[in-house]
């Protein structure tokens, strides 16, 4: 038996119904989970399964979609050579999960992008700051109905009304 | 025949000063060492010896921008960069230039989002603005050598 299917039929074992879906793709195998649990399976798939690392934490936005929000946990274990994924489906424009960067440290910058970049909120995590944008910037640009600040390009027929809006720095006193 | 024979034993070459100060800027401009993104790497390769920009006075890529005169922005300036962008700038002794080396320096090139600064001009003066993506190392020694020509039309009094 592969260490992928035991890792399954023991998840279902421990979990039960907190397992939602399992599917697989291309030799990629993914569970989606009940969201409020995912710490307790994070600690579980880490303890009992050897998934000691955490390859990458993403997050979806599957606008206009409802549930609208993903996050994904890309696991791999060293120990056996298996690579897992777990997922949970967040409600709302003002989602939030718990944090694994207890169980996974380098959850910690992961998650801080996921916030920075789609606005989740991780509960319980140690320091959750901007990690890449400006720390006063407002609004999480990774989302899909965010605009993505398109300036007008200049040719030589619209020269002028473009240089018009833009503020040179050479023109300010300094 | 040397310029000695044919000028004489005299030892002395009338020229205007503000001719003298600015062969002198032009002689020995001294860059900083700064990249940004791919564009830096035309601007090391324009530091080897095959293109050696050390015949115009500037091997030297100064690591502070207090002992810097140019300032080469090689490569796209995030909304977060260009604080330090300025701060950088205003750190450096006068006379100071900037060159905007490359698309995403001089217009964000193909980059027109949220994330990136429209043109590094909106933070600090350009004077010279090379086209590419990235530009070869002619093409940037062709800017300098346009930032030459603009500073030996310089007026004595523009830097106080």
């Amino acid at each position: 038996m592969s260490h992928l299917s035991h890792t399954l039929s023991e998840l279902q074992a421990a979990f039960g119904t907190d397992i939602q879906a399992v599917s697989e793709f291309r030799g990629e195998t993914t569970v989606v989970v009940e969201p409020t649990r995912i710490l307790a399976i994070s600690q579980y798939l880490h303890d009992q399964l050897s998934y000691t690392f955490l390859a990458d934490l993403a997050a979806v936005d599957y606008f206009p979609e409802e549930p609208r929000f993903a996050v994904s946990y890309v696991l791999f274990s060293l120990a056996q050579n298996t690579r897992f994924r777990v997922k949970v489906f967040l409600e709302g424009d003002e989602p939030s999960v718990d944090s694994v960067s207890g169980v996974w440290l380098s959850a910690n910058w992961h998650e801080r992008e996921a916030y920075d970049l789609m606005g989740i909120h991780f509960n319980n995590h140690p320091d959750l700051r901007r990690i890449l944008m400006p720390a006063e910037w407002e609004g999480h640009p990774q989302r899909k109905d965010y605009p993505l600040g398109y300036e007008e390009i200049q040719f030589s027929f619209n020269w002028r009304e473009v240089d018009g809006t833009k503020s040179y720095a050479k023109d300010r006193s300094e | 025949m040397g310029a000695e024979q044919k000028l004489g034993n005299m030892g002395v070459v009338t020229a205007r000063l503000e001719d003298v100060i600015n062969w002198g800027r032009t002689g020995a401009m001294w860059p900083m060492l700064f990249g940004l993104a791919c564009c830096a790497i035309e601007m090391m390769a324009s530091q080897t010896a095959t293109h050696d920009s050390s015949r115009f006075g500037m091997e030297l890529m100064r690591a502070s921008p207090r002992q810097s005169d140019l300032m080469i922005v090689a490569g796209r300036v995030s909304r977060k960069m260009a604080p330090v962008l300025r701060r950088l700038y205003d750190q450096m002794p006068e006379p100071k230039w900037v060159l905007a080396m490359g698309d995403c320096a001089s217009c964000s090139g193909v980059f027109n989002n949220y994330a990136l600064v429209q043109g590094v001009d909106e933070v600090v003066p350009v004077d010279v603005y090379v086209a590419g993506c990235p530009p070869r190392p002619e093409a940037l020694m062709n800017g300098f050598l346009t930032l030459h020509d603009k500073i030996r039309k310089e007026k004595i009094g523009k830097w106080s």
